[in-house]
């Protein structure tokens, strides 16, 4: 059995402050087969974002790995040196930024970009590589891409630009596409455009990809598998409609109590109490206890990362069980 | 959590308007650097580029309502939503707040009037002071404009900020102390703060995490009840306003394409915009579905497309789109729609 595209098992990325140690990423672990979705969801300092840059060995000082394994086919990462990293990085594992100007630089031209991502990883002629630049950029629905190639990034609208960060992330075939908020920015007719490419490379080439969101409704639509994360840890994992119909995690319920939906329109919407916990130095036990409408006394004590279900995890000691059984 | 926030009533027929658009437009034009002028004077073709960003707009929110209006980015919506908060004037056409045409009212009577209309701002991190206090944040309009005495003022400041969600012990504290949730709850409670009966919305959940801004949405729903608020409700998100409003307006580069009652646009678009924006917005319940995508890019304002704006990107586009300009029409009782298709049926 080949192994899956990615496995990350309880992986920690901590910044050693002046301030104290932020534990961003805390015990995260999650599986993503080949041609696969996983949607990273949670909100503004979940560490869904840490944990994308943790995979690609971004983390700069004062942040570090501290623990865990990040399996990428099978082969750890955290035994690879530096120049193995980097041949990897752009090649086989790729990542899309919410703002497509981390990934280009406003003074080169569009070509130029390109050509130098394919020559970093393939040894082609210029000629050769400029064809494939063109061809991605083809690919993800740039209409004229001939004339597009001499074009600096400023002359896109937004929508454009994030499909040439996506064209850019393209050109190696990657088998990993770690995608942060691609789509948060842009509007929801283009926000479409987007999430069709994005099916069409799962689909065409067996790419995996991790889509980091904050919109429950994205990775819905796209997603196979949904991992949530509160607080640096995943509070619950499995298959999408699995747990976005009967979540296990109080959280998770929270959550999807938030998002207005057609079919209690006016009602009021079932809130969270309070607001996400700071990351220095949280307390131990369960980082949601302060909102759970289920806490007691138990929680203070660290509840395990469980199967409750077939491939359904939950960080909780009081799952919805009950819930799931009867919906 | 059983009641139901509902409208009190829904009075949208024989209530007047509270706020009146009228063939409003809004024009902003990039005059010309002095290199452009002196090209222009030695013959070369250079104009001054004008946007139009809202084209002819009518619209009129009638008291005790929740207006949506939705568009994507440039659409105008911003820009109709300040005029229509007195804060931006229009180049062309005239807002009626509470009857009285804005331009024609001064002194007193003028103050009186643009207090009743608010407006609330996306980004709770720049649209309150950074150097004052929440107290002072709170209480400066309602002291300057005599609703409120000096030796009142105290007790005024913790009703609002209580009335917002926000524990009074914290109002000598500065806007960087609190979180985005809490600095909206701020903007909030200081545009209440002057007893308005009018709130313009632009995007003002839009900053904020799902969780949050669950909270401030069922705050909106809360002080509309206690207070007989009228809102104007500006967002990019669909479902947002699908919960929200009574009636839900559409615009497209600067023009309004459609306007009806929120349950019916959704259940029934009319406008293939509409139709076009509905069936891309990602919903909840609907899992693993495909993409498909609306056609091209939102064409830049500056050069809008002649006749329907949106003819290059509609599947039905005839050759009398690109001519001709589709009115806003009624097509049933209380729903509009500008679409030569219309015609046809």
């Amino acid at each position: 059995m080949t192994p899956p595209t990615l496995e990350v098992r309880n992986l920690r990325t901590h910044f050693f402050t002046r301030a104290g140690v932020v534990k961003a990423v805390d015990d995260v672990s999650f599986t993503v087969e080949r041609g696969k979705v996983l949607g990273l969801v949670g909100e503004s300092g979940s560490g869904k974002t840490v944990t994308g840059f943790s995979i690609l060995g971004l983390v700069d000082p004062p942040g570090r790995i501290t623990g865990g394994q990040i399996l990428f086919k099978g082969t750890d990462l955290a035994t690879l040196s530096e120049a193995q990293m980097r041949d990897l990085r752009g090649n086989r594992i790729a990542m899309i930024f919410q703002d497509p100007m981390m990934t280009l630089n406003p003074v080169l031209r569009i070509d130029t970009q390109m050509i130098e991502t394919v020559l970093a990883h393939a040894r082609v002629s210029r000629a050769e590589a400029r064809q494939r630049a063109r061809d991605a950029l083809g690919q993800v629905g740039i209409p004229s891409p001939e004339e597009r190639l001499a074009a600096y990034p400023h002359q896109f609208s937004g929508g454009m630009r994030q499909r040439v960060a996506i064209a850019i992330a393209l050109l190696h075939k990657p088998d990993l596409i770690i995608a942060d908020e691609p789509t948060t920015a842009l509007d929801v007719t283009i926000q479409g455009q987007i999430l069709a490419e994005a099916q069409k490379l799962c689909t065409q080439y067996g790419t995996a990809l991790i889509w980091i969101t904050h919109d429950l409704s994205v990775v819905a639509g796209l997603a196979d598998d949904i991992a949530v994360m509160y607080a640096g840890k995943v509070a619950e994992s499995g298959p999408v409609s699995e747990v976005l119909d009967a979540p296990l995690h109080p959280y998770t319920r929270g959550l999807i109590g938030s998002v207005p939906s057609r079919n209690h329109r006016g009602a009021p919407l079932s809130q969270i109490p309070g607001m996400t916990p700071s990351l220095l130095n949280l307390p131990p036990g369960c980082a949601f206890r302060a909102r759970c409408p289920r806490a007691e006394a138990r929680c203070a004590e660290p509840p395990p990362f469980a199967e409750y279900l077939p491939g359904r995890h939950a960080r909780c000691i009081h799952p919805h069980l009950a819930e799931v059984a009867a919906a | 959590m059983s009641e139901t926030l509902e409208a009190p009533a829904m009075r949208t027929t024989e209530a007047p308007p509270i706020v009146e658009a009228r063939g409003v437009s809004r024009r902003f034009a990039k005059t010309l650097d002095f290199a452009a002028k002196l090209a222009r004077r030695l013959g070369v073709k250079v104009r001054e580029e004008v946007v139009h960003a809202v084209d002819g707009v009518d619209l009129a929110i009638r008291r005790g309502e929740v207006v949506g209006l939705v568009g994507e980015s440039g659409c105008g919506k911003s820009t109709l939503g300040r005029m229509i908060a007195g804060i931006l004037p229009p180049s062309d056409g005239v807002i009626l707040s509470h009857g009285r045409d804005l331009r024609s009212l001064d002194g007193p009577e003028a103050r009186r009037v643009k207090l009743a209309t608010q407006m609330i701002f996306q980004d709770p991190y720049a649209s309150l002071n950074p150097r004052l206090k929440v107290e002072e944040i709170v209480g400066e309009a309602p002291l300057v404009h005599g609703l409120a005495r000096r030796s009142e003022l105290a007790a005024y400041v913790d009703e609002q900020l209580r009335r917002a969600g926000l524990d009074p012990a914290l109002k000598k504290r500065y806007p960087h102390q609190f979180s985005g949730g809490q600095r909206q709850r701020i903007g909030i409670a200081r545009a209440l703060a002057v007893q308005p009966d009018f709130l313009v919305c632009d995007e003002a959940v839009a900053a904020l995490d799902v969780s949050i801004q669950a909270q401030i949405l069922n705050l909106f729903m809360k002080l509309r009840k206690e207070l007989d608020l009228t809102y104007l409700f500006i967002s990019h998100d669909l479902g947002v306003v699908e919960h929200l409003s009574d009636r839900v307006v559409i615009m497209y580069l600067g023009r309004v394409v459609e306007e009806a009652p929120a349950e019916e646009v959704f259940r029934s678009p009319n406008h293939p915009y509409t139709q076009a924006l509905l069936a891309e917005v990602p919903r909840i319940d609907a899992r693993k579905r495909s993409f498909a995508g609306v056609q091209g890019e939102i064409p830049s304002p500056l050069n809008p497309p002649s006749g329907c704006h949106f003819h290059p990107r509609c599947p039905h586009a005839m050759e009398r789109c690109k001519l001709e300009r589709p009115a806003l029409k009624a097509i049933a009782p209380g729903r509009r729609s500008a679409c030569h298709l219309n015609d046809l049926a």
